[in-house]
């Protein structure tokens, strides 16, 4: 995965407005003591390559430790990359020192997860939309004022409110102002971290929809960090997936949920119970055993053979490559599953056989219901059930 | 089952007209407004709702867990024939653990981050029965087996801490069936943790469901969980139940405007749904502060259905409109299905 060659999955090859490159961002481990040495290294982004369109919106999905959420802040230069290439617009960013960062922040903005701790609750509102005008020195036309007023209008705040204080907003209205702060100097790229993940789902909704609008009105690009697969699909244009610092799978939104390759997506997938009771127990599961090993010492070979339904001798040896398999849909698997994913549509008559996927190369993949493992967060195997 | 009493019906869990009112600074929050609900033995029941629905308050109260100097708790419980709320706390506290268990959404504010986990599930053991040390080390590394904790008799000695959060919600679930309750409260138990990681959570309730018969409610927001392992929903919004019903028919036929809400507010994972959601405008009522006549009438689209101002000045019943299914709603019960028809048929979308 060092070949820059393979970094696309654009759908423009001209004008990216990102091109991440082989990145990586690498946390020293230190010893304990008087004298801490680096022991080892946390590697929390291991060789990551994306693009990004102007107005596009690209889904970064994974589980906690993936390293979705290093990935985006170290795009944003909040995390130093300990290699690896980032072009904003063109411009080299990844090794700009802090001040030469500056009109970098005026290209891209971040909203983030919490509503709660991302506003300073000593701060008005009007004070927090209008910072980034004071910190890059921006007289808006009409004054900052005026300029927020605007703001807090066009993401569906009342503009009278101006001088009150984050603790008399609720969740949803906390990240609309946080939208607000993050549109005001028009960026072109937005880091979105979890935007909706503490919000109940009729405040999601709303703001997933202020989101979208935003973007058709002012060709703003996402990098959307999220856990939540459904709501990825709800606003991705494409979806990378992560897995223990690699990009294991990228494709176009479509192509993700209904076709995808690699056997972590078809896992994950296979995981998210659907809001439909009678296509939910009769779908096919993919239940993954364990958890994801500790990013201090990642499995050889394929990050994910440890937990893999279809690993095999090879995947201990070779790191899987992330290849172009058809225009577009990248994937990371010397065995990918061609098979319809767990949520396309189900035979009407409930399944009640086992539908393990069987790839058509490869011998029938093992089924390992529990492997008495050196710990539990190493434990190998998986299972495919089928709940009837 | 419920000879015993001649008030309580033949369900395994019945609850009768619960109120939990908590008196604060700000005025008096009534957090549970008069939820009537019953389940038979073995089944789970789903209570669904968004935050200040007052769906954990419900489950707190029939745990025992409401603080009663803080709030008073109306109504009644019957469990298995036996009223909960006249309790002495004492008699509660001998329930709690042995018939009814809990377990959280974070499974570190049940467990003791100082000592080892297989002597705080032998602490359970020991609160209820009378079993030697050894024989109940025993049976803790049997549980911790059965609730999939690789090499158990080696983990049975260690701390919360060297546990990932998946095996953390393990052991909680250990330590709550370990004095096999006729019952278990799951409060959000896989809310904090990854979807491969909650799946093997709800498998294991399952699992542990069939071969137990524990009856089992499950309080979440997700419609999905819901539909995965409840065969009873109940709704709640501003401390009050707005629809009850069996599980297909709350997704194939709901009727409540705020269940058709919650539906077409969630995206959705296995179907492509048009660019903009329809969610519910607004936001969640303040218990503090409910507004008056029916709790979701300020953010119901369907209003101007009913004559006059009645959604705004008259309190909504939750009635009957099927076979085990009820709504707390004034729009008649006819119009109610075509607005469900014409919500459920936009929804429906590409089925890709």
């Amino acid at each position: 995965m060092t070949d820059g060659g393979m970094s696309g999955g654009a759908t423009t090859t001209g004008e990216e407005l990102l091109k991440v490159t082989d990145l990586k961002t690498y946390f020293p481990v230190r010893s304990r003591g008087l004298l801490p040495r680096v022991v080892g290294q946390v590697k929390a982004v291991d060789g990551v390559s994306l693009t990004l369109a102007p107005s596009e919106t690209l889904g970064l999905v994974g589980e906690s430790g993936s390293g979705k959420t290093t990935t985006a802040r170290t795009i944003l230069r909040l995390v130093d990359p300990t290699s690896g290439s980032i072009k904003l617009d063109g411009e080299e960013i990844s090794k700009l020192s802090r001040r030469a960062q500056m009109p970098m922040r005026r290209k891209a903005q971040m909203i983030f997860q919490d509503p709660y701790n991302a506003l300073n609750p000593r701060h008005t509102v009007g004070g927090i939309i209008s910072a980034p005008f004071r910190i890059q020195g921006v007289q808006p036309p009409g004054g900052v004022k005026a300029a927020v007023q605007e703001l807090m209008e066009r993401v569906g705040l009342n503009p009278e409110h101006y001088n009150r204080y984050p603790n008399e907003f609720s969740g949803g209205q906390r990240q609309r102002i946080g939208v607000a702060r993050a549109i005001a100097l028009r960026p072109k790229l937005i880091v979105c971290d979890e935007p909706v993940s503490a919000l109940d789902v009729s405040i999601q909704a709303q703001i997933l929809n202020l989101l979208r609008d935003l973007q058709d009105e002012f060709g703003i690009a996402y990098l959307f960090v999220a856990h939540d697969l459904a709501v990825v699909r709800q606003i991705a244009n494409r979806v990378a997936v992560m897995y223990l610092g690699h990009i294991v799978e990228m494709a176009p939104r479509r192509t993700i949920y209904v076709g995808p390759l690699h056997p972590y997506t078809h896992s994950l997938l296979s995981a998210v119970p659907i809001p439909d009771p009678v296509r939910q127990r009769s779908r096919k599961r993919i239940m993954l055993q364990g958890d994801v090993p500790s990013p201090i010492d990642p499995p050889s070979g394929c990050v994910f053979r440890t937990r893999c339904f279809q690993a095999q001798d090879r995947c201990a040896a070779e790191v899987p490559p992330l290849t172009e398999i058809e225009p577009g849909h990248f994937v990371a698997c010397h065995f990918p599953v061609a098979e319809p994913s767990a949520t396309a549509a189900v035979p009407s008559v409930t399944a009640s056989v086992d539908t393990t996927p069987v790839p058509p190369t490869a011998p029938p993949p093992r089924s390992v219901t529990a492997v008495e493992a050196e710990s539990a967060s190493s434990e190998t195997g998986a299972e495919v059930s089928t709940k009837g | 089952m419920s000879q015993e009493s001649a008030a309580a019906d033949q369900s395994f869990l019945s609850v009768k007209d619960l109120s939990v009112a908590f008196r604060t600074e700000d005025g008096i929050v009534r957090a549970v407004d008069g939820v009537t609900l019953s389940i038979e033995r073995g089944q789970t029941l789903a209570i669904v709702g968004e935050s200040g629905s007052g769906k954990s308050v419900t489950a707190q109260a029939i745990m025992g867990l409401v603080d009663r100097k803080a709030a008073t708790v109306d109504g009644e419980i019957w469990l298995d024939g036996e009223e909960l709320l006249g309790l002495p706390p004492a008699d509660m506290q001998r329930l709690r653990g042995s018939q009814i268990a809990m377990i959280f959404q974070d499974p570190m504010s049940s467990l003791h981050p100082f000592y080892r986990i297989g002597d705080q599930i032998a602490e359970a053991i020991s609160a209820h029965r009378d079993v030697k040390p050894a024989a109940a080390r025993k049976e803790v590394v049997e549980m911790l087996k059965k609730v999939g904790i690789p090499a158990a008799e080696r983990r049975v000695d260690d701390y919360p801490h060297q546990l990932s959060g998946g095996m953390r919600q393990r052991v909680m679930i250990g330590m709550a069936l370990i004095n096999s309750p006729k019952m278990l409260i799951a409060d959000e138990p896989t809310t904090a943790l990854d979807v491969t990681v909650q799946a093997q959570i709800l498998e294991l309730i399952t699992e542990l469901k069939a071969e137990f018969g524990t009856t089992v409610i499950m309080i979440t927001h997700d419609l999905g969980i819901v539909a995965d392992v409840a065969d009873e929903v109940a709704v709640m919004y501003g401390g009050r139940l707005v629809e009850v019903g069996p599980t297909t028919t709350i997704y194939a036929s709901p009727e409540m405007p705020y269940t058709l809400g919650l539906l077409s507010s969630i995206p959705r994972m296995d179907k492509e749904l048009p660019k903009r959601l329809d969610p519910i405008p607004g936001n969640p009522p303040s218990p503090i502060n409910l507004p008056p006549g029916c709790v979701f009438q300020p953010r119901c689209a369907y209003v101007s259905r009913v004559p006059g101002d009645r959604c705004s000045e008259e309190r909504p019943e939750l009635l009957p409109t099927a076979p085990n299914h009820a709504v707390r709603c004034f729009i008649p019960g006819e119009e109610r299905r075509q607005i469900a028809h014409d919500v459920l048929a936009v929804l429906a979308g590409d089925p890709q």
